[in-house]
C-alpha cells in the first residue's frame, strides 16, 4: 500500500507562514540596508576583525558541541529516571539561559572565580587554584547557560518514542546498548543536529561573557568588533558587514544542519506511560543518578549564589525596581505572543520548505547594534523613536526566542498533522478552526514550553537597544546595570534574583499550563 | 454515480489505474494484495492525491481538483478517525461544523446520531474513556451527520475482534441504506464482502477492475486474486 | 487594566505641555537614572526657568555621540551633556555645536579654554583597592607585583580608554612594554565598568581600574572605609566631562541658561554624590565629608584634545597588539 501523502488543499495557502517569513526577513534586512545606505556602502573589515572572526566561531563551535554532548546523558539520566523533585529540577534547570549575562556571570564566578567554592575547596585540598579566565571559561558560561537548554530538547525527543518501542524493545531483549542504537540514536540524529545549531548561532553573537571571562582581548567577538565599529571609529559601513558576516556564517550553518538531519518520526503511540525495562539494573541506576547530580549541582550552585548574594538586597528593593519589574513581565508577555504567532506560522510552513527554519534564526544571527541603529536610521525621520521603544523591544526579544520556539513547536507539529491532518483535511477543519481545534489543543505541551521559554527569555533581556532607551519604562534588566553603574552592588542583587524569580515563574506558568489536564 | 474515468495514478515505481463506475446507493468492497493500491485509489477518490491523468466524476461533475473537505465523501481511515482532547460530541460536531459553532439545531442532530449508533449519554466522554468499538460508533455517527452522498471506510475496523467488526459493517450498511449513500470499502477479509458488499472492485496487477458481483467473483476467483486469497 | 488601554500607555511618550517651552538634553543612561544626579537636577532647574527640562538617556558618552552623528542636523537635542576629552575632537568635527556664552572660572586642574564645550564635572582614574593590602606606587611595581586587577576594555568603556590614554601619555614609546609587564596581573577585562567594579568586589580581583572618588561612596552612602585608591607617582589621568549646545537648537537662550544653571550650585550641589565626581564650580557648601579623605594627585595628565585621536589609535594598537599575543 502506498504511504498517505500530501493533500492538494495544503499545497497551496500557506500566507501565514510566508507572511511571518516576510516579516522576520524585513525586520532584520531592512535595517541592515538602511545602515549601509547611510554609510554610502560597506567598508572592509581589519585584521583584527578577521581575528575576532575567528576566535567567534571557534567559541561559539566548542560551546555548541559541548553543550549538547553533555546534555545527552543528562536528558537520557532525567528521561529514564521517576524522582521526587524531577519536575521542580527540570524548571529550575531552565534558570541560567533567562539570568542577565552580569548576574549569571557573577553567579559562576561565586562557583569558578578566584575565591569562589571550586578554588577553596582545590585549596583546601593543596591544589593548584583554576583559573576560569580563558577559552575554556567563555565555553563553560555558554555551557552553563545553553546545556539545560539542550537538556529540554533531547528530554522531548526522548518523550516522543512511545512507549510502546521500549516495551517491544523489552520483549526481544534488548541490552541498554541496543536499546541506544535502535531507538535512542535514531532520535539523537534527529534533533542534535538542530539543537547544536540553535547553540552555534546564540553563542555565535556572545559578547560579554565571551570578553569578561575570555580574560582579554584574545576573546573579542564579532558582535564586540561591530560594537567597537559603530561606536569607537563610527565606521557604519564596516559594522554592516560585519553584521553580513554573522548572518551569512548562521544561514551556512543552519542550512547545513537542515540538510543533515532527518525528519523522520517515530510514529504514534498510544500515551502509554513509559517504562524502561532496559534501565533497571543498578549500574545504570548509580550512573544516572552520579548523572543528574552532577548536572544539578553545575546548574544550581551559581543560582544558588545568584540567590545567595541576591537576599540581603531583595528585602527593600526601591520602587523603581518593582516599575521595572512590572515593566519587563509586561514586554515578556507581549514578545511571547508575537513569537509563538511568528514560531507557529513558520513551522507549518517549514513542515514542507524545511529551510524556512533558517529564517527563523536571523533574529539572533542579527547583531543588535546594527538592527538597532538601521532602525534608528528608518523610523527617526517620521517619528520619536521612542515611542516605538516598546514596540521595537518586543519584536526584537520576539525575533531572539523565535529559533528556540521553532526547535520546540516543529517535531510537535510534524506529529500532529501526521496523524490528523488527513482527518482534518477531509472534515474540512482550515483557518483558525483548525488552530483552534486540532492545532492548539493537541500542541499544547511544546506551546506551552516554547512560551515559557520565550517569556522567560524576554524578561531577561536586557531589552534596550541603546539608541531606542526610554528612561521613563527602564526594563528590570537595565534597572539592574544602572543600579551597578551606581556602585549600588547589593541592591542589583537583589534585583537579580527578583529576576530570576519572575522568570521563572513565567516560564513555570506556562511551561505547567501547556501540561495541565492533558488527558489523550 | 461516481465515475472514474480513465485515472493514473503514479508514485515512484508505482503504478494504477481505473476506469469504471458506481451507481449511486451501491455498496461495493474492494478487494486485492497488500500493496495494490487500495488506499492510494481512496485517496485520489477524497481527494489526498492526485492522479497524473484522468478524472473523478460526481454526478458529471469533475471532483478532480476538489480538495478533500469540498468533495461529496465522507472517509474514515485506518487509525486516528478521532480527535483525542476533544469530546465524542465535539468528534461529531466537526462533522457538521469545523468551527464547532453549534446552532441548537445541530446540537441536536448530534444526539440524534450518537442514539442512532448507540451512544446516548457518552457525548462528554473523551475518546480514550471508550472501548474501541464504541469509538468505531463515534465515527460512525460523524459520517452520519456528514450527510455525504459517498462514504470511503479504509478498514477503520481491522483493529476490532470478529464479532465486532461484523457488528459496525452491519451497522454501516444500515445506515448507508438509510441515507442512500453510496458506501465504498477496503477489505482484507472476504466474509466482510460477502456479507454486505453485493459488488467487490479487484485491485491487483497496477489495475482497479471495474465491479462485479462479490458471489461470482469469491467463488471463481481469478489467478492474482487466488494467490491473494490463499484459495 | 485592559490589554489595549495598558499598551497606549506603554506606547505614549510623556506628552509636553505645549504652552512651556521645552528643552531636550541629550545625555548618557545612569546621569538620568533613578539612582544619577539627572532627577534633582530636573527638578531645580525646572523650579527656575518656567520650562520643561527634557532628559534623554541613550548609553554612554561614545554612544551619544554616535546617535548625534546619525541625527545629524535634524537632532531634536538641544544640549548634549556627558561627552567626555576623549570625544571632544570627534564632536567638534561634525561641525553640528555651536559656541556656549558662558565665562567662568572653573575649578579644574587645567586650564580650560573650549570655545564649545563647558565642563560639569571631572574626577581622575585610578586603581582601587582593598585597605592594608599590597599597594604599588606606581604602573613599573604594579606590573611588578602578583596583584590581580580588572581592567575595561577601551573599545568598549570610558575608563579603559582612560587607562590607555593614561599609560601612553606618561609612558609614550614604552607603553607597550608597561602592557607587557602587566599582561600577566589583568585578570580579566571587561565591556563596561560595572562588570569590573563587581568582580573587584567579588574578590575576583585585588585591584580595579576606577576613580579616585569611588572610595568616596562606600565611606558615605555605606559607612565602610576598607576601599583606596592607589596614588601613582607618575600622576592620575582626568576625565572631564562636558556639554555642548548644538547649533540647530530652537532654544538657544534656554540652552544658554541651562549651560550657566549647569555651573551653579543647583547643578553642582548634587554631582558628588550622584555621579561621583568633583564638582567644577565649588559649591558654597564645600564637598561632603568624605571627601577630604580622598588621595590627591600631585600630578594630573591630559592629552592635549588635538592630539588624542591619534594618540588613542596609536595606543590601542599597541594594547590589542600585546594582549592578544
Amino acid at each position: 500500500m502506498a504511504a498517505r501523502s500530501v493533500p492538494l488543499s495544503r499545497l497551496s495557502g500557506h500566507w501565514s507562514g510566508w507572511a511571518a517569513a516576510l516579516l522576520v526577513s524585513a525586520f532584520v534586512l531592512l535595517p541592515l540596508l538602511a545602515v549601509l545606505w547611510f554609510a554610502g556602502g560597506g567598508s572592509r573589515p581589519g585584521p583584527a576583525d578577521w581575528a575576532a572572526l575567528r576566535f567567534t566561531v571557534l567559541q561559539a563551535t566548542l560551546s555548541a558541541v559541548f553543550s549538547v554532548l553533555l546534555a545527552v546523558p543528562v536528558a537520557r539520566a532525567l528521561a529514564r529516571r521517576r524522582f521526587i523533585g524531577r519536575g521542580v529540577l527540570i524548571t529550575v534547570m531552565g534558570a541560567p539561559f533567562i539570568l542577565p549575562v552580569i548576574v549569571a556571570v557573577l553567579g559562576l564566578l561565586a562557583v569558578f572565580g578566584r575565591s569562589g567554592i571550586v578554588n577553596q575547596a582545590l585549596v583546601w585540598a593543596g591544589l593548584p587554584p583554576f583559573q576560569i579566565y580563558g577559552l575554556h571559561g567563555v565555553v563553560l558560561a555558554h555551557v552553563f547557560f545553553n546545556l539545560p537548554l539542550a537538556t529540554r530538547l533531547f528530554l522531548q525527543g526522548w518523550q516522543g518514542i512511545p512507549a510502546e518501542r521500549f516495551r517491544l524493545a523489552a520483549s526481544l531483549g534488548f541490552t541498554p546498548l541496543d536499546v541506544f542504537r535502535q531507538l535512542e540514536l535514531p532520535m539523537l540524529r534527529n534533533t542534535l543536529p538542530g539543537a547544536a545549531m540553535v547553540i552555534f548561532a546564540i553563542c555565535l553573537s556572545s559578547f560579554a561573557v565571551a570578553l569578561t571571562l575570555g580574560g582579554g582581548p584574545r576573546a573579542t567577538t564579532v558582535e564586540l568588533a561591530i560594537y567597537q565599529a559603530f561606536r569607537f571609529d563610527f565606521d557604519l559601513g564596516r559594522a554592516a558587514v560585519l553584521a553580513m558576516i554573522q548572518m551569512a556564517l548562521v544561514t551556512l550553518a543552519a542550512l547545513l544542519v537542515l540538510r543533515l538531519g532527518r525528519m523522520e518520526s517515530f510514529g504514534r503511540g498510544m500515551d502509554r506511560p513509559v517504562r524502561r525495562w532496559d534501565a533497571e539494573s543498578w549500574p545504570l541506576r548509580c550512573l544516572d543518578t552520579a548523572v543528574i547530580f552532577a548536572a544539578a549541582l553545575f546548574i544550581l550552585l551559581p543560582l544558588g549564589a545568584v540567590v545567595w548574594r541576591g537576599l540581603p538586597g531583595v528585602m527593600d528593593l526601591p520602587v523603581q525596581v518593582w516599575r521595572a519589574a512590572w515593566v519587563s513581565t509586561v514586554m515578556a508577555l507581549a514578545s511571547t505572543l508575537v513569537a509563538v504567532a511568528l514560531a507557529l506560522a513558520l513551522a507549518h510552513l517549514a513542515l514542507h520548505h524545511r529551510r524556512i527554519e533558517a529564517v527563523g534564526l536571523l533574529g539572533i544571527a542579527a547583531s543588535p547594534f546594527v538592527i538597532g541603529t538601521g532602525l534608528f536610521l528608518l523610523i527617526n525621520p517620521f517619528s520619536d523613536p521612542v515611542r516605538w521603544a516598546f514596540v521595537v523591544t518586543a519584536l526584537v526579544n520576539a525575533l531572539a526566542a523565535l529559533p528556540f520556539a521553532l526547535r520546540v513547536l516543529i517535531p510537535g507539529l510534524r506529529d500532529v498533522i501526521r496523524d490528523f491532518g488527513p482527518l482534518a483535511d477531509s472534515l474540512g477543519l482550515t483557518g483558525f478552526a483548525r488552530l483552534r481545534w486540532l492545532v492548539l489543543p493537541r500542541l499544547r505541551r511544546p506551546l506551552g514550553f516554547a512560551a515559557g521559554l520565550t517569556a522567560a527569555l524576554s524578561m531577561g533581556d536586557l531589552g534596550v537597544i541603546a539608541l531606542f532607551a526610554d528612561p521613563e519604562r527602564a526594563t528590570l534588566p537595565l534597572q539592574i546595570l544602572r543600579l551597578m553603574g551606581a556602585y549600588r552592588m547589593e541592591t542589583a542583587a537583589g534585583a537579580g534574583l527578583l529576576l530570576l524569580m519572575l522568570s521563572l515563574s513565567l516560564f513555570w506558568l506556562f511551561d505547567q499550563g501547556g501540561r495541565r489536564d492533558v488527558d489523550a | 454515480m461516481l465515475t472514474l474515468e480513465a485515472l493514473d495514478i503514479r508514485q515512484g515505481a508505482f503504478r494504477l489505474t481505473a476506469d469504471f463506475s458506481l451507481e449511486e446507493g451501491a455498496v461495493v468492497a474492494m478487494i486485492g494484495p497488500s500493496g495494490a493500491g487500495k488506499s492510494t485509489l481512496f485517496n485520489v477518490i477524497a481527494g489526498f492525491f492526485p492522479p497524473v491523468a484522468g478524472r473523478v466524476m460526481w454526478h458529471g461533475r469533475d471532483i478532480t481538483a476538489l480538495p478533500p473537505a469540498k468533495r461529496p465523501v465522507a472517509m474514515l481511515f485506518q487509525d486516528n478517525n478521532l480527535f483525542p482532547h476533544l469530546t465524542v460530541a465535539q468528534n461529531v460536531g466537526l462533522g457538521i461544523r469545523p468551527d464547532l459553532r453549534l446552532t441548537p439545531q445541530d446540537r441536536a442532530s448530534v444526539d440524534q446520531a450518537l442514539a442512532r449508533v448507540g451512544l446516548q449519554g457518552l457525548d462528554a466522554r473523551k475518546p480514550a474513556a471508550l472501548s474501541g468499538g464504541q469509538q468505531g460508533r463515534v465515527a460512525l455517527a460523524r459520517v452520519l451527520v456528514q450527510r455525504k452522498p459517498l462514504i470511503l471506510l479504509d478498514e477503520p475496523f481491522a483493529a476490532l475482534g470478529p464479532a465486532l467488526k461484523m457488528e459496525m459493517l452491519d451497522l454501516v450498511a444500515e445506515l448507508a441504506a438509510e441515507t442512500g449513500a453510496t458506501l465504498l470499502m477496503v477489505s482484507h477479509d472476504p466474509s466482510d464482502a460477502r456479507r454486505i458488499a453485493p459488488l467487490t472492485v479487484l485491485v491487483a496487477e497496477g489495475q482497479a477492475f471495474a465491479p462485479m458481483p462479490t458471489l461470482q467473483l469469491l467463488d471463481a476467483p481469478p489467478p492474482s486474486l487466488a494467490a491473494y486469497l490463499g484459495t | 487594566m485592559k490589554p489595549h488601554v495598558l499598551l497606549a500607555t506603554l506606547l505614549m511618550a510623556s506628552p509636553a505641555l505645549a504652552q512651556t517651552p521645552v528643552l531636550t538634553v541629550y545625555t548618557y543612561d545612569s546621569f538620568v537614572s533613578d539612582w544619577g544626579p539627572g532627577p534633582a537636577i530636573k527638578e531645580a532647574f525646572e523650579a527656575e526657568c518656567g520650562c520643561t527640562l527634557n532628559f534623554v538617556g541613550a548609553g554612554d558618552g561614545a554612544a551619544l555621540l554616535g546617535r548625534l552623528r546619525l541625527e545629524g542636523t535634524r537632532s531634536p537635542a538641544d544640549i548634549v551633556l556627558g561627552l567626555d576629552t576623549g570625544l571632544i575632537a570627534a564632536a567638534r568635527e561634525t561641525g553640528l555645536f555651536m559656541a556656549h556664552t558662558i565665562e567662568a572660572d572653573l575649578d579644574l586642574p587645567v586650564e580650560w579654554t573650549d570655545p564649545l564645550f563647558l565642563p560639569f564635572d571631572w574626577g581622575y582614574f585610578a586603581f582601587v583597592g582593598n585597605r592594608g593590602a599590597e599597594h604599588p606606587t606606581n604602573f613599573r611595581e604594579l606590573a611588578a607585583s602578583d596583584l590581580g586587577i580588572v581592567i575595561q576594555d577601551p573599545r568598549s568603556s570610558t575608563p579603559g580608554l582612560g587607562l590607555l590614554m593614561w599609560i601612553k601619555s606618561v609612558y609614550g614609546d614604552e607603553a607597550a612594554g608597561i602592557w607587557e609587564g602587566l599582561a600577566d596581573n589583568i585578570v580579566t577585562v571587561t565591556p563596561g565598568w560595572s562588570e569590573a567594579y563587581g568582580l573587584f568586589l567579588e574578590g575576583e580581583a585585588d585591584l580595579v581600574l576606577s576613580y579616585t572618588t569611588s572610595p568616596a561612596y562606600h565611606l558615605i552612602a555605606e559607612d565602610d572605609d576598607s576601599k583606596v585608591a592607589l596614588p601613582f607617582t607618575e600622576g592620575h589621568y582626568m576625565q572631564i566631562e562636558v556639554a555642548g549646545i548644538l547649533a540647530a537648537s530652537e532654544q538657544p537662550e534656554l540652552a544658554d541658561q541651562f549651560m550657566r544653571f549647569m555651573i551653579s550650585d543647583g547643578f553642582q550641589n548634587v554631582i558628588p554624590t550622584t555621579n561621583w565626581m568633583y564638582p567644577v564650580a565649588m559649591p558654597e557648601a564645600g564637598l561632603p565629608d568624605g571627601f577630604s579623605t580622598l588621595i590627591q594627585p600631585e600630578t594630573a595628565i591630559l592629552a592635549p584634545i588635538e592630539q588624542a585621536d591619534a594618540l588613542r589609535d596609536l595606543a590601542l594598537d599597541e594594547w590589542l597588539r600585546v594582549l592578544s599575543r
